[in-house]
């Protein structure tokens, strides 16, 4: 039988003779920006320098070891390079800087200013003092930026497997139901629901086969939290799945993760076939008689197989359609077999609920929303990435204290850029300035018409129409709604139209009421939470910003000066003849003499804001 | 006929590895469309037949999934993000600028010489870095219009 006391002690043992690490970012983003050829001189530098590096922990290892990890979560400043202990952070590291670190952070224990984040001239030395973490409260993704996640020894090292030992060797299936029941813990995968009251619902059906299913689907657009768990801590994810399968007595389950994510799918594969290598997955786990089998299953692309029902049809091998419930999945899913279906980070949460006990989880978070959130933070901020906070931290710390504010087009923060944040992906909302200091929980965002969702967190400036927004949404809806409910197919698609309509100035004021009035309608009409919440993002900038739809069927205009039949570009006085303009206008819509000013023929133009964006002295202007 | 033969030769060992099993389809299709780089028609209608299921079952699977095409592709494809994150830092202008570059009208997605596919995605999961586009396996971050266009360049050298 497994004894994780004593991989541990190896694993200690190895390190003995350690004294550094050096971890390279190894998440989709800094992989993107190069990390990878970062890590790789590592080792070739090193051996010029004579600098003992080794990268992997074994006896006789001495000096510095070099790992990978998963998403640190500062992803736009990658790759990042964090060196323990010191706790040194180097951002935007490249191949060439990798002497520099091995001489001077290495060999010497200095720091090199030029590679730290700067708070405004201030130079941070690592996580501690930059405001992105120091503000955060990271536990689910703590170890995501520091463990080599196709190691699993060094998983269990760091006390990993313990829960699921505690929970197959000395618990009850009730009782750990119980436990979760009490730590309150609500599904991270947008709805909410009670984990533990899932779980029970499954435990007691009577059925000899049963089955649990990790959703790692995360097709909301701007989402990538369960990627960055998938790729940072996928034995925390297993642990996971160890536990609620004995507490609701499956014996069988899937990791269902989206084809795209390919870094999250081959260390998935991977994590689940060196967990059944030393059988903490398979037979008589723990000796406690508990069987289970995991498999990684790819999914196809179709944000509907999220959704619970669709995704097990998509397992069987059928197109992903949802069907009406009850029954749910825990009495009848899988091949008619009780199966219970859990986010990511659901159950990347439960083996913390498990080691330290409900009263500890229960500690952070609101009255109704215990623990933290992860969040994708993008769109127009300083610093978009991963990051986690308290349930119940307002939008205000997320955006300004942690974000660091919101951004105008060239990316410098400038005061009074806020405009809004849509929250929660197609499904969510879109909130205002008057949110700013709104709980985010599940049940205060409901409240406003938006919802957690997953947790895409996506800040727009005042360069953003609302309109075209809530069409963009109507846009993907209408492409991922499976097709079954008229009202989904046809009324989602109904309301692109009009939304078309009125960003392109042919509507009039009924086409606002009819939107209103059809949003409705496929709210209630849908049988799935698709087309359920397909029109929230129309239903809450209609809400909020309703002075823009006016202004677009009133004055045919478009506030924000982004729909394209409602502006054009004109050359103003400041032009100094430059040529710029012209020389990258793609449509060679621009003409003029040196040093004269400079005219755009209207018809040609495509209105690609190439020429705005490259003039230098701001002599372009949408009118 | 030649490759035709070794077209099913394949796929039968793609078949074998998932031991015949129907409710393994998604996985096959996925297999198959790895080694082809789409799925063609007369190879559904086998796949259906050795699974002894409709064809019209393989059709609807094969059609309703975004990840799977039933036309050919380019042998470069560039799958630009036009999801939530990437829109609103602009990625239209990327997917102007790109058509424009590869001189591609309207409704086309595919050069004439089928060098390169233009896709939109809705969301590659690397939104920190919005906007995002993908050729082939490798994702690119951070991107400006003109950034893009140099990075075509480099390809077609
Ligand atoms: C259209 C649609 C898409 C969904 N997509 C996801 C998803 O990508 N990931 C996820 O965990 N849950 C998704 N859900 C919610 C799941 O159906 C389900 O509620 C969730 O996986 C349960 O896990 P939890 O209780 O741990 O949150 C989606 C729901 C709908 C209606
Ligand atoms: S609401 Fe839309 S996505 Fe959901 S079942 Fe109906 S048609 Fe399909
Ligand atoms: S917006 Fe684009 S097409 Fe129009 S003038 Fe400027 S560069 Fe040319
Ligand atoms: S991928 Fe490196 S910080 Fe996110
Ligand atoms: S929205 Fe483009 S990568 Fe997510």
């Amino acid at each position: 039988m497994i004894d994780l006391d004593n991989i541990t002690r190896s694993v200690k043992k190895a390190g003995e003779n350690i004294t550094k690490r050096i971890v390279v970012c190894a998440g989709t983003g800094c992989v993107a920006g190069g990390s990878i050829k970062v890590f790789e001189s590592f080792i070739i530098v090193a051996k010029e320098l004579g600098i003992s590096v080794c990268v992997e922990l074994k006896g006789g290892n001495i000096g510095t070891l070099l790992s990978k990890s998963g998403c640190q979560g500062f992803c736009q400043k990658g790759p990042l390079v964090n060196i323990l202990p010191a706790e040194i952070l180097y951002i935007n590291v490249k191949v060439d800087d990798v002497k520099e670190i091995l001489e001077k952070s290495i060999k010497n224990n200095s720091l090199i200013d030029r590679l730290c984040y700067s708070d405004n001239g201030k130079v941070c030395k690592g996580q501690n003092e930059i405001p992105f973490y120091k503000k955060q409260h990271r536990v689910v993704i703590k170890q995501c930026g520091v463990m080599d996640p196709e190691n699993i020894e060094e998983y269990i090292s760091i006390g990993g497997y313990r829960a699921a030992e505690k929970a197959c060797a000395e618990m009850t299936d009730k009782e750990i139901c119980d436990v979760v029941l009490a730590a309150g813990l609500r599904g991270r995968g947008g709805g909410g629901f009670p984990v533990g009251k899932k779980w029970n619902l499954a435990r007691n059906q009577t059925a000899s086969k049963k089955y649990i299913i990790c959703n790692g689907d995360e097709g909301d657009p701007g989402a990538f939290m369960d990627r960055s768990v998938m790729e940072g801590n996928p034995h925390g994810i297993i642990e996971g799945l160890v536990i609620a399968a004995k507490a609701t007595g499956a014996d069988e389950g899937y990791v269902y993760v989206r084809t795209e994510y390919a870094l999250a799918v081959k260390r998935m594969k991977k994590a689940v076939k060196d967990a059944s290598d030393i059988k903490v997955l398979g037979k008589n786990i723990f000796g406690s008689g508990h069987n289970f089998t995991l498999h990684v299953m790819e999914g196809a692309g179709a944000f509907v197989c999220g959704e619970e029902i669709a995704l097990i049809a998509s397992v069987e091998g059928k197109r992903g359609m949802p069907l009406p419930k009850p029954p749910f999945p825990a009495q009848s899913g899988l091949w008619g077999k009780p199966t219970t279906i859990n986010n990511v980070e659901t159950l990347a949460t439960i083996p913390m609920i498990i080691n330290y006990g409900a009263d500890v989880f229960r500690e952070t978070g609101t009255v109704s929303s215990h623990g933290t959130k992860t969040f994708a933070l993008t769109g127009h901020v300083l610093n978009t990435g991963l990051i986690e906070v308290p349930l119940g931290s307002t939008l205000r710390q997320i955006i300004f204290d942690i974000s660091g504010g919101v951004t105008d087009g060239k990316g410098s923060v400038k005061d009074g850029n806020f405009k809004a944040v849509q929250i929660g992906g197609p499904s969510g909302g879109c909130l205002t300035e008057e949110h700013l200091d709104l709980s985010l929980d599940f049940d205060s965002l409901k409240k406003v018409g938006a919802m957690v969702g997953s947790g895409g967190l996506v800040v727009m400036n005042k360069s953003i129409c609302m309109v075209n927004i809530a069409k963009f949404f109507m846009q993907f809806t209408q492409n991922e709604s499976c097709g079954k409910c008229v009202l989904c197919r046809e009324g989602i698609k109904q309301m692109l139209l009009m939304l078309s309509d009125i960003t392109e100035g042919k509507a009039d004021e009924d086409t606002i009421s009819l939107l209103e009035e059809l949003a409705r309608a496929v709210q209630i009409g849908s049988l799935c939470g698709l087309g359920k919440t397909a029109p929230n993002p129309v239903l809450s900038t209609l809400k909020y910003f309703r002075n823009e739809y006016d202004a677009h069927v009133k004055e045919k205009r478009c506030p924000a000066g982004e729909c394209k039949s409602l502006i054009n570009y004109e050359i103003t006085d400041k032009c100094i003849g430059c040529t710029v303009c012209a020389v990258k206008c793609p449509a060679k819509a621009i003409s003029g003499e040196r040093r004269q000013k400079h005219k755009i023929a209207i018809v040609k133009c495509v209105k690609c804001d190439i020429c705005i964006k490259s003039c230098k002295f701001n002599a372009i202007e949408i009118v | 006929m030649d490759s035709n033969y070794s077209k099913f030769k394949t796929v039968c060992r793609i078949l074998k590895e998932n031991s015949f099993d129907k409710s393994k389809l998604i996985p096959i299709l996925q297999a198959v469309q790895e080694e082809y780089k789409y799925l063609p028609k007369e190879i559904l209608v086998f796949i259906a037949l050795s699974l002894n299921t409709s064809p019209a079952g393989v059709y609807g699977v094969a059609t309703f999934f975004s990840h799977f095409t039933l036309k050919h592709k380019g042998r470069h494809i560039i799958k630009i993000c036009d999801g939530i994150a990437c829109h609103v830092k602009k990625s239209n202008s990327l997917i102007n600028a790109l058509k424009n570059k590869l001189g591609l009208k309207e409704a086309e997605y595919s050069t004439k010489d089928v060098f390169f596919t233009i896709e939109t995605v809705s969301c590659l999961g690397a939104c920190g870095l919005a906007p995002v586009f993908l050729i082939d396996e490798d994702i690119y971050g951070q991107m400006t219009p003109d950034k893009a266009v140099e990075l075509i360049d480099k390809i077609m050298e």
